[in-house]
């Protein structure tokens, strides 16, 4: 039924599963350390303390009360409902996958923006990877990682990048030739031309690639509930099968209560990124 | 709510910041001082020690020799200049090579502590000249060589310690970091050059004064409007003590009023610091204000270089005679140039008859009195002289000390302005108020009819 191209895909997969596996396993307890850390403070810990913190943190990343109030909302909301546990692995996957994603593609992104012969490369598997079904990525994430929680998080990390390659790369390329001037003509080094200039200038830029990194992760980790992943994803799945209204609702608004109070949070880290979060 | 709110945000940024600044300022500062590289500073240093700065005809010290320098812009320099060599235009070469001749062949040298101007029209490469000095752009062809030391051939460490130290840039559209209040853009220049958090913070104060500015430390750059915008721009570049200047078009990006400040701001710091300058501007009037030197550019090569007067006076070619058409030249022209000898004068020990005989046979209405080192006391007329003799005074009762002066340098268009409110040539003094000479109010037409000469 499929052609030479799909033949090659498989092939490909074939040879990666069969001369990297050790890598892939490697891989993969590599993720399970942050997983696994991350997981326990938000499995084991009292909800209402968790709650507590996030707002605390939230005051602290946003420095505003009405937002802090919404997204302390959000979670209260989610434990009242009594979707505490699967958002809790649901938050897990997100925030290990979109760290891991932007740990990556940072850099790629500078790579990206400094190198014209990087750039183009970079760009193309970058729109390959944007625009390619996520669910596609599932199918070798479950051959290389099997069902779980890994290959949900690996598929995740490649839908999520492309966005914080692109804006950081077109951020600072963005960056007024004159700043570069700036730089030059004062004596930087090309690593404290980028730290002290074409970092902060691309950083409102940098904040908005990472805000919408953190959105596709937490739509791509419910799918992911799909080969295991659990969560707010499974109970999704669950009621999809069982045409239950009632919890097909209820999981997904808690999603979208996550969703806000995540976009809250890097929104202002964003707003930040114009100014004060990164002032001197 | 809301206004409560934003209160609640100033307060908890501000205090998040000073808290995140404290806590990573020992990793700052000993990043910066890792990267700050000590020995190459020593090795420039001990570069600039041992040369020998270039002497012009004059004995005057040259801050800035540029011989020969040439830049193409394109893949095919050398094919680009051998056609130069062979005399094509800049557009034949252009059009044979596919290559942007942005300078060809340029040479000059910059008295040290003087403003030197770059002028000439849009693309005619100014900026390309300017920023070929340090080496922002790399000349395909030519030397530089600032305070005795060749540019052109040194390594990149060094050249990096040379922008950090030596020279330093102000940029047109100012080039301020936004992320950044305004003492930490005026202290970056002192972070590239390593100097800790607490002095470089200190040094940037004195210059955010200096430049008239105190009580912004704190603000933003986008809350500054153009003006002082420049400002910063000006105290970041003189916050590193640099001995050279790179303007380039510094001013254009602000309106008439403003701008006329700054450059006023420019000469007094200039005759205050007395830094090398060198200033790119396409506006004339700019250029004949501040210049000690102006360099004509005319399609990447000089058509002139020249003292504002001497431009002025003898245009060189069409190209710049093109330019100063349309200059009030009493705005260039100094009394100076206007000055007469004073022929008519008395000492004040002569007494009055002597000074009523001298004021007859002058044929004038008045008479300048000196003291013996030939200061100017004030000034005399007949009337008050005659009344000084009948009642047998003496010549310090009929003078008229209250007397408008000007000095040597100043503009025509100042000398013009008092000419008209008086009766009498105007006198020029020098600093110790020794008289130099006269303008008689006959050069005011003169000074006018020289423009149009000129034009
Ligand atoms: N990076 C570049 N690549 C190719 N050509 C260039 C480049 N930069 C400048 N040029 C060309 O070199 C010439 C001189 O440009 P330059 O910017 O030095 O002029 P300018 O006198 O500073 O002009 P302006 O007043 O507009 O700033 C122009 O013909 C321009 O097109
Ligand atoms: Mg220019």
């Amino acid at each position: 039924m499929t052609s030479v191209v799909g033949t090659f895909a498989e092939a490909l997969v074939d040879f990666v599963e069969y001369y990297f596996g050790w890598l892939l396993n490697l891989l993969g307890r590599v993720l399970d350390v942050p997983l696994d850390l991350l997981g326990n403070v938000l499995y084991d810990t009292e909800p209402l303390i968790l709650i507590v913190a996030i707002a605390a943190i939230s005051l602290l990343v946003t420095r505003r009360m009405i937002t802090t109030a919404v997204i302390t909302a959000a979670f209260a909301i989610i434990h009242w409902m009594g979707y505490w546990n699967s958002a809790m692995i649901t938050l897990n996957m997100v925030i290990v996958s979109a760290a891991v994603a932007i740990v990556i593609a940072v850099p790629l992104g500078i790579w990206a923006a400094r190198s014209e012969f990087a750039n183009p490369v970079i760009k193309t598997l970058m729109d390959f990877m944007q625009t390619m079904p996520a669910f596609v990525y599932l199918i070798p994430a479950v051959i290389f990682f099997g069902l779980g929680v890994v290959p949900g998080v690996v598929a995740t990390v490649i839908f999520a990048m492309p966005p914080v390659v692109r804006l950081t790369n077109l951020g600072i390329r963005q960056v007024p030739v004159e700043m570069d001037e700036v730089a030059e003509s004062f004596g930087s080094t090309e690593f404290q031309k980028l730290t002290k200039v074409q970092l902060p200038t691309a950083m409102p830029s940098i904040m908005a690639g990472i805000n919408q990194c953190i959105m596709l992760s937490l739509s791509m980790v419910v799918i992911a509930a799909m080969i295991g992943g659990g969560g707010l994803g499974q109970d999704i799945v669950f009621a999809l099968n069982r045409v239950d209204v009632a919890l097909g609702f209820e999981a997904g608004l808690a999603v979208v209560l996550i969703a806000i109070a995540l976009d809250r949070l890097t929104q202002a880290l964003r707003d930040g990124g114009n100014g004060s979060e990164l002032r001197t | 709510m809301k206004s409560l709110d934003d209160e609640f945000h100033g307060i908890m940024t501000a205090g998040l910041g000073s808290l995140r600044s404290k806590v990573t300022k020992p990793f700052r500062n000993a990043l910066e001082s890792i990267q700050a590289s000590e020995g190459d500073r020593a090795r420039m240093e001990a570069v600039f020690d041992e040369a020998e700065n270039p002497l012009d005809e004059d004995g005057d010290e040259i801050a800035i020799r540029v011989r020969g320098l040439s830049k193409i812009y394109g893949k095919h320099p050398g094919r680009a200049m051998e056609l130069l060599a062979e005399g094509h235009t800049k557009e034949e070469v252009q059009n044979l090579t596919g290559n942007n001749v942005g300078l060809y062949d340029v040479s000059f040298d910059v008295k040290k502590g003087e403003i030197f101007v770059l002028m000439g029209l849009s693309g005619s490469g100014k900026s390309t000249l300017e920023r070929c000095l340090n080496r922002l752009i790399e000349p395909t062809e030519g030397q530089i060589v600032v305070e005795g030391v060749d540019l052109t051939h040194m390594d990149d460490d060094l050249l990096r310690e040379v922008r950090r130290r030596k020279i330093s840039m102000v940029f047109q559209s100012f080039g301020l970091l936004p992320h950044r209040d305004i003492k930490n853009n005026v202290a970056y220049g002192l972070e590239l050059q390593g100097i800790r958090e607490e002095e470089r913070l200190r040094i940037a104060q004195e210059t955010i004064d200096l430049v008239g500015l105190t009580g912004y430390e704190d603000s933003y750059p986008e809350e500054l409007s153009g003006g002082m915008k420049q400002r910063v721009g000006l105290a970041r570049a003189l916050a590193t003590d640099p001995d050279i200047l790179f303007m380039d078009e510094a001013f254009s990006a602000l309106d008439p009023l403003i701008r006329n400040e700054m450059q006023d701001e420019l000469q007094k710091l200039h005759s205050r610091l007395g830094r090398t300058i060198i200033f790119v501007t396409h506006d004339l009037d700019e250029a004949l204000k501040l210049g000690d030197h102006i360099a004509l550019i005319k399609d990447g090569e000089i058509a002139q270089i020249g003292t504002p007067e001497e431009i002025l006076r003898n245009p060189a070619d069409d190209y710049v005679s093109s330019f100063v058409r349309g200059v009030d030249s009493t705005k260039v022209l100094t009394a100076e140039l206007f000055m007469k000898k004073v022929t008519d004068k008395v000492r004040i020990s002569q007494g009055p008859r002597t000074a009523l005989k001298i004021l007859r046979s002058s044929r004038r209405s008045s008479l300048f009195v000196v003291d013996h080192d030939d200061r100017l006391i004030g000034m005399v007329k007949q009337e008050r002289l005659i009344r000084a003799v009948n009642a047998e005074g003496s010549l310090m009762d009929a003078v008229i000390t209250d007397v408008p002066t000007v000095a040597a340098d100043s503009l025509m268009k100042d000398v013009i302005q008092i000419m008209v409110t008086t009766d009498f040539p105007i006198p020029v003094v020098d600093g110790n108020g020794i008289l130099l000479g006269i303008v008689d109010p006959s050069v005011a037409a003169e000074a006018y009819s020289e423009g149009e000469a000129i034009r």
